[in-house]
């Protein structure tokens, strides 16, 4: 399973690799880089996350800095959200726009400082969000640095986190709130540690210096297997992330989607003060309603509905299927789908087109999958 | 490991075993392996006609669809009701339990132009 393709692009290596491959990862190429899809099984996977401790290289993820005199205010220009609202140390979930209020890609920032801000960018996305946000800061005092390929990250998610956590760090997990950050170190080394993620579960991102990476998931995937954890590649964390009703980018978001559409209004922080891209476009959404919308749907009949599916309501196409899988925890076939707002209703019953046939879905309520606190 | 020597096999990674004038056919441990976990099978009823080399049905994992290609013609005379509710057993037993159709042999010279054993391990040691 060679891929002559890869020595004629520039494809980015996990500091990592060498340990995926070590434990038998199957590796894929995704967004420029290449990035364990599997180790052992995506079910046994997911299922150690849900249940236990999952370990993930996030490396390929963007890091950008946004720092100096008036950062917030920049950083508030360029995004729908508002980094202003944070205190130091807190993070939230925000989308960055074009002007016609597509989505360029869904975003974490993280307000490290008074005047320092980390924004997380998906990877396949990192340098559009880089671009963009060099444009639309050039005209301000603050200053971006893009860290992309200089910063680590690795996740540890599931139940047993805090336990697996702990004894690593310095840092005081049990003060650290959900969307929270905090600087320490992680097996001794300097590290920031957040408590976000994007599985559902408890759990916690963990920002090093790229070199350091390695020491780092050493010492974690020691932990994470103590409890009885895996290393956890991409095929799961896209089945976890499902589960969890949240965005993927390139399934249901992209510059055709604006932010209401997906069910991501109250991201959109139109009392804030001042302009930012995208505003006039999002205050039309807002004012008219979204014609369309992402709902949830489990398949009633045989077949699982993925990327892509027409979606219909009797002869009439309703919208297509934006992700779709067997749910490994609800045993049952979920997808996420963009349909007419008035078939949006949960209990709507739909038909997904798969293959020759008509299967019957019915609409439900986002998240497929909440965790018992 | 290496491909069972009683059993024949396509590039499509489909294996066939002769049991006189009747067929089973089902997927490879090579071609199990790599789709991963498998969640879906989507079987022809009993008494369709397949034609050779066309797809027959797909098998689904967590992350992808792959379409069954019939390695002769023949009539489906029964198919593996077991993975509707199991279709891991793909997975765990795929040159046993984890069978998907049997056939008719419209043609016992197609046959003749699968690959056995050794060939099918070669062309996977191939990639």
């Amino acid at each position: 399973m060679t891929d002559p393709g890869v020595a004629e692009s520039v494809i980015h290596e996990t500091p990592l690799a060498s340990r995926h491959e070590a434990l038998g990862a199957r590796m894929i190429e995704f967004a420029g880089w290449r990035m364990p899809v599997q180790y052992t099984s995506i079910l046994d996977e997911h299922r150690a996350v849900r249940e236990r401790a999952g370990l993930f290289d996030l490396t390929h993820m963007g890091e950008m800095l946004v720092e100096g005199p008036t950062a917030g205010e920049a950083l508030s220009n360029a995004v729908v959200s508002n980094p202003l609202a944070l205190e130091p140390g807190r993070a939230q979930y925000s989308m960055i726009c074009a002007p016609d209020g597509g989505v360029l890609d869904d975003l974490i920032i993280y307000r490290l400082g008074q005047d320092r801000f980390m924004v997380v960018a998906n990877a396949a996305n990192a340098q559009v969000v880089s671009d963009a946000l060099a444009e639309r800061l050039a005209r301000t005092r603050a200053v971006l640095d893009d860290h992309s390929l200089a910063t680590g990250l690795v996740a540890i998610q599931g139940p047993r986190s805090v336990d697996v956590l702990s004894p690593l760090t310095d840092v005081d997990l049990a003060g650290l709130r959900y969307y929270a950050i905090a600087e320490g170190r992680v097996a001794g080394i300097p590290a920031s540690v957040a408590r976000t993620g994007y599985t559902g579960e408890d759990g916690f991102e963990v920002f090093v210096e790229i070199e350091r990476t390695g020491e780092i998931w050493d010492a974690l995937l020691d932990g994470v297997q103590g409890a009885g954890g895996l290393p956890v590649g991409l095929g799961a964390r896209d089945t976890l992330r499902l589960e969890a009703g949240m965005p993927l980018y390139g399934n249901e978001l992209d510059r055709t989607t604006n932010p209401f559409e997906a069910g991501l209004g109250r991201v959109v922080k139109l009392g804030k003060r001042g302009d930012f891209v995208g505003r006039a476009a999002l205050e039309r959404v807002a004012a008219e309603g979204p014609k369309r919308q992402l709902v949830g749907m489990i398949v009633e009949g045989r077949g699982i509905a993925r990327h892509g599916y027409p979606v219909a309501v009797g002869e009439r196409r309703t919208g297509v299927v934006t992700s779709g899988t067997q749910s490994p925890t609800l045993g049952v076939p979920i997808a996420m789908a963009y349909v007419a707002t008035t078939d949006a209703e949960p209990g709507t019953m739909v038909d997904v087109e798969i293959r020759d046939g008509r299967v019957p879905a019915r609409v439900v309520p986002l998240p497929f999958y909440r965790r018992s606190k | 490991m290496s491909a069972p020597s009683d059993l024949r096999y396509t590039r499509d990674h489909e294996w066939i075993k002769v049991d006189g004038d009747e067929a089973t056919v089902g997927i490879t441990q090579y071609a199990a392996e790599q789709l991963g976990d498998i969640v879906f099978v989507e079987l022809p009823d009993s008494g369709r006609d397949l034609e050779v080399a066309k797809p027959f049905g797909v098998v689904e994992s967590v992350k992808a669809v792959s379409d069954l290609y019939a390695p002769i013609s023949g009539a489906v005379t029964s198919t593996n009701d077991a993975l509707a509710k199991e279709p891991e057993l793909v997975n765990s037993d795929p040159y046993g339990a984890g069978w998907m159709i049997k056939l008719t042999i419209a043609d016992p010279t197609q046959i003749d132009d699968l690959l056995d054993g050794s060939a099918y391990d070669d062309l996977v040691a191939a990639g």
